[in-house]
């Protein structure tokens, strides 16, 4: 699989040719759908809202959050961000029905607090993890995006983020990116283990309304979805359960200075015992 | 660019952010336009608790507008739909700034709009 951003930045990557390139692709099209698609099945919205499309490029994903029938809760009204000029300029010429901003996401999401009832971003946030300058590191970058799209959006809501992770490394740094602005971020992946995997990150803002605070609130009641956890649960055998001084501070440290090749004392059964007070 | 999306636009500088000057951007030089979108009222009645009211008074009446009612409008006024959705409709979804520039009024920083899209691209040192 090609990485464009691997060799240049998005502004530069994504010029007049390569953008009509990417917007008459049927390929890339029908895929961007698929993605939508999922991305809205995913934020489960209620009813008509405003969304911002993060790296919107050409109006591909737009197209389709303006094009939910009322039943499903449609049509969306969406205002877009992206980088590159020429692709926005492919937005005009199809005449997309939403908002457009030339504006870098790396440099934060300029919208006043609580604007949006959700996100959305395909196939863009994987650009944030290449910066070429010399002022600005990737995490700087990542932190002041999830930064201002958290604070964009208003309680209860949610952002589904479709990227490609270069490596794990890359995956590790976006989510980390974005539970420290707050989110409460879980990872849901299509089609594992193969070539075609597809990586959303899901997004709360605080409790929504049902009570659940993460991911798997949201994927609850989806069909194929298994959920893996592997946050650590409860304080249980956690470093506080075992106080300062006691038997057991006492046999642990042993052994840790055991485990160094220190020499240790032998343990009995008066290791760690108070001395009878003295005369 | 929608009237909608100005009312939810704020400054991108940094040293703006913690200013209550950098919301709303002042309109300047503006030429409107009115697109034909087909009125979703339901939209208008989730996206009216969020809209600064006052700030979209300010809005309309730089750019020329009418003078809106002093309070928002209620949601039950909006169900009832009428000549209330009418208006805010035209206003906030089909009136759109095709070209000008958008002001803040705390660091003076102008984004250009061009074919109705702003750009927001910052030097580094502002951001």
């Amino acid at each position: 699989m090609s990485r464009p951003e691997d060799t240049l930045s998005a502004d530069v990557h994504y010029d007049d040719v390569e953008a009509r390139k990417y917007t008459t692709s049927s390929r890339i099209q029908n895929i961007q759908a698929s993605m939508t698609q999922r991305a809205l099945e995913l934020l489960d919205l209620p009813g008509p809202s405003l969304i911002l499309d993060v790296g919107c490029g050409s109006g591909l994903s737009g197209e389709i959050l303006s094009a939910v029938p009322p039943d499903e809760g449609g049509p969306h009204a969406w205002i877009g961000m992206d980088i590159s000029a020429s692709m926005l300029d492919v937005a005009l010429q199809r005449d997309v029905e939403g908002d457009l901003l030339l504006a870098d996401i790396g440099q934060g999401v300029p919208f006043r607090a609580g604007a949006f009832d959700a996100a959305v971003s395909i196939s863009a946030i994987q650009w944030l993890c290449n910066a070429e300058s010399s002022e600005t590191s990737p995490a700087q970058r990542l932190a002041r995006f999830f930064g201002g799209l958290y604070q964009s959006l208003k309680r209860g809501g949610r952002a589904v983020c479709q990227f490609y992770p270069k490596n794990d490394v890359q995956r590790q740094m976006i989510t980390a990116a974005a539970v420290k602005a707050g989110f409460g971020a879980g990872l849901l992946e299509d089609d594992p283990e193969t070539k075609n995997v597809k990586v959303y990150l899901v997004l709360t803002v605080g409790g929504d309304a049902t009570g659940g605070r993460d991911i798997t609130s949201v994927v609850e009641g989806m069909e194929g979805v298994d959920v893996m956890d592997s946050r650590k649960k409860g304080t249980k055998g956690g470093k506080g359960e075992i106080k300062k001084g006691s038997k057991a501070w006492i046999m642990n440290k042993k052994e840790q200075m055991e485990r160094k090749g220190k020499v240790v004392k032998a343990s009995s059964k008066y290791t760690g015992r108070k001395r009878r007070i003295q005369f | 660019m929608k009237l909608l999306t100005l009312n939810f636009l704020s400054c991108a500088v940094k040293t703006c952010k913690t200013s209550p000057l950098s919301f709303p951007l002042h309109p300047k030089d503006a030429e409107l336009a009115k697109d034909d979108v087909e009125p979703n009222p339901d939209l208008l009645t989730n996206i009216l608790p969020r809209l600064d009211w006052s700030a979209l008074r300010t809005t309309a009446a730089e750019l020329g507008f009418p003078d809106l009612p002093e309070t928002a409008p209620s949601p039950e006024e909006l169900v009832e739909g009428g000549k209330t959705v009418q208006d805010l409709h035209e206003l906030l979804m089909e009136t759109q700034i095709v070209e000008g520039k958008l002001v803040c009024g705390c660091c003076g920083h102008e984004y250009a709009v061009r074919e109705g899209i702003a750009n927001f691209l910052l030097p580094s040192h502002l951001v």
